[in-house]
């Protein structure tokens, strides 16, 4: 069994991804604690997706190690994969709802698969993970296609959570949505996280997003990274991140947060 | 192992004890011990003190189960005490949005029901009658205006789909047509044998092949190779909006995508069909040869004398018909693709299905009327 308890949840040690004559990741180092929500920044094309796809297994890293509750992710038995991967939820850029499903049912598949639970029950659950991330109740009965972005984004969401992971991960979570909605998911976000006492881990490009909800941040430069407080991040020299942090919208972000 | 929750009288009111584990993994037996939960009044203390990781979902279910039991008013005041989990506050917070947002709609009568779900379907079919006349218009605006403005007819993208549709299905109808001529040679040499009149094989090889077997398999072929990629590929460009891409930088799906296709297929279809009667004939004349140990010279003199000469002209007028069929079927079933990949593998069947039928629909018409007019 898993302990839920282990610190840190995820330790990323020597990653190294290469996709023929690219490298993408060369040696690269993460930890995430505990109940933090840990934000991965990085320029375009320098491996954010790769390495969530690597802490999930989803791609097999050329070498390193990827630990999840201190357990080495390729070495474990199926029976622990299994609760390995009910642990955590996922939401994925575009969504990924099973565009043939309802919302609820979306949200029930996951339910489904792992519990034999009556019909009744599985609406209940559906409707309070629908409520949870604030879609309003007939929205289960909707395809994914007939919602607007931002609904797409929390019923993703709502999916992730069906199997009340402790740890989530959010690749892209507000992007492609309008500034209002952007910061209602951030507030979500931040309340789940408090209420449910979730581990988050970000790939995330929206500034706003990353001053208002994370409490570390990891950037990805020259395929490694170099993890940071905030404040801390903010008086790191390297050229980059000088640039990503010190930018015109960096700085906009910035002083709002600030104010916020 | 102990069940999940025992009730018991405490004073005026009820007390809930909740042990063993209630995490998402116990739901099933928690979930059975939650139906047989009776209705209560007055207060209720659920104590969490035994219970073993609290999951948020087994907790929702309690809370949904209690307010259940004592109906819309809330007769019953829930208490919990021992510890009890941190998001309970949230799960509260939620029921009473729940019960702000809900608004009980009871389905109408089952003869309403029926008569609206009649009146939609007619509807619908009314749209969709609609929907093919219009895309036919389309068609033949777009062909129309190749006379004033030849650009309007895609050349490449014709050729494209001419090979596609026509080149690369060239080997499986020679097969086909071949194949499906020995077995009706052999079958037929099988009875006319016992008459004695083995020479009418050819009559027959020859009429079946050229009237009907050549076009009629070569259409359906087509229609299974080709009615089902043009289906696919233009649902997928609708799913991708490459189609209103298109639209919105001023060209015409139509213009672009399906009259292409529609003439390829046009021209392919006519050409595939000679190679089909060609191959059957072959197919004909190899298994009289083997078989009946007719030599190719008497089966192409007896060939000469069963045509009339109409029969070649009789199938092969059919396949132009037969190709706007199954391109128009193939093309507007894909447009109609919308929202998700179950919508695209559903229209693709439906597409394929169809344009057999029509194709198998037309194919009789032309039947009654060629012996009509004596063709």
């Amino acid at each position: 069994m898993l302990d839920p308890h282990f610190n840190p949840v995820i330790r990323v040690h020597g990653l190294h991804n290469r996709f023929g004559a690219q490298v993408v990741h060369d040696g690269l180092d993460m930890e995430v604690q505990q109940n933090e929500i840990f934000g991965v920044v990085g320029g375009s094309g320098t491996g954010k997706s790769v390495l969530l796809r690597s802490i999930l297994g989803l791609l097999r890293p050329g070498s390193g190690c990827v630990e999840l509750y201190g357990r080495d992710v390729e070495s474990l038995a199926a029976s622990d994969r299994d609760s390995l991967v009910q642990s955590y939820g996922v939401t994925f850029q575009n969504g990924a709802l099973i565009s043939s499903l309802t919302v609820a049912q979306n949200v029930q598949l996951p339910l489904r698969e792992h519990y034999s639970l009556s019909e009744k029950t599985l609406d209940e659950l559906a409707e309070m993970n629908l409520l949870m991330v604030g879609l309003p109740p007939d929205a289960g009965a909707k395809f994914p296609s007939q919602l607007s972005g931002g609904m797409i984004k929390r019923a993703a969401l709502a999916r992730a959570l069906a199997l009340e992971p402790k740890l989530l991960f959010l690749d892209e979570p507000t992007a492609g949505l309008d500034p209002i909605s952007a910061s209602a998911f951030d507030e979500l976000l931040l309340y789940l996280h408090s209420q449910l006492r979730l581990t988050v881990v970000m790939i995330t490009h929206d500034l706003d997003t990353l001053f208002q909800t994370c409490s570390r941040v990891g950037v990805i430069v020259d395929g490694r990274m170099i993890s940071d407080t905030l404040p801390g991040m903010l008086k790191n020299t390297h050229p980059w991140i000088q640039e990503y942090f010190h930018g015109p919208r960096a700085r906009a972000a910035e002083k709002e947060a600030a104010h916020g | 192992m102990t069940a999940p929750l025992a009730l018991e009288r405490q004073g005026a009111g009820w007390r809930l004890l909740l042990s063993g584990d209630w995490s998402l993994t116990a739901m099933p037996g928690i979930e059975a011990q939650l139906q047989n939960l009776p209705a209560l009044d007055g207060t209720l203390v659920c104590d969490w003190t035994q219970a073993r990781a609290p999951g948020i979902s087994p907790a929702w279910a309690l809370l949904r189960r209690l307010a259940e039991t004592c109906g819309d008013q809330p007769a019953l005041d829930v208490r919990h005490t021992g510890n009890p989990p941190h998001f309970l506050q949230l799960l509260q917070k939620l029921h009473v949005e729940r019960h702000a947002a809900y608004s009980v709609e009871a389905p109408p009568p089952t003869l309403e029901r029926l008569v609206g779900k009649l009146g939609r379907w007619a509807v619908l079919q009314g749209w969709h009658g609609r929907g093919v006349i219009v895309f036919f218009g389309r068609i033949a605006t777009v062909v129309g205006e190749a006379f004033r403005r030849p650009q309007a007819l895609r050349v490449s993208s014709i050729a494209r789909h001419v090979y596609e549709t026509g080149i690369t299905a060239i080997p499986i109808v020679s097969l086909i047509a071949f194949l499906i001529s020995v077995i009706v040679a052999y079958l037929g040499a099988q009875q006319l044998s016992r008459f004695g009149a083995d020479i009418f094989v050819v009559d027959l090889i020859t009429i079946a092949v050229l009237r009907e077997m050549g076009v009629l398999l070569t259409a359906i072929i087509v229609a299974g190779r080709s009615g089902s990629a043009f289906a696919a590929e233009i649902g997928v460009m609708q799913l991708n909006e490459e189609t209103d891409a298109l639209r919105a930088m001023g060209m015409s799906p139509v213009e672009l995508l399906v009259v292409p296709r529609v003439l390829a297929l046009v021209i392919v279809m006519p050409l595939l069909t000679v190679i089909a009667d060609a191959m059957g004939l072959a197919g004909g004349g190899l298994l009289s040869l083997i078989n009946l140990h007719i030599p190719l010279p008497q089966f192409m003199a007896r060939l000469r004398e069963s045509l009339s000469p109409t029969t070649f002209w009789a199938g092969l007028v059919k396949a132009p018909v037969f190709a706007i069929l199954i391109a128009m079927v193939g093309t507007y079933r894909g447009m109609q693709v919308r929202d998700s990949a179950r919508e695209l593998g559903r229209l693709t069947t439906v597409a394929v299905v169809q344009s057999i039928f029509m194709v198998i629909l037309a194919d009789a018409l032309f039947a009654v009327l060629f012996v009509q007019i004596q063709f």
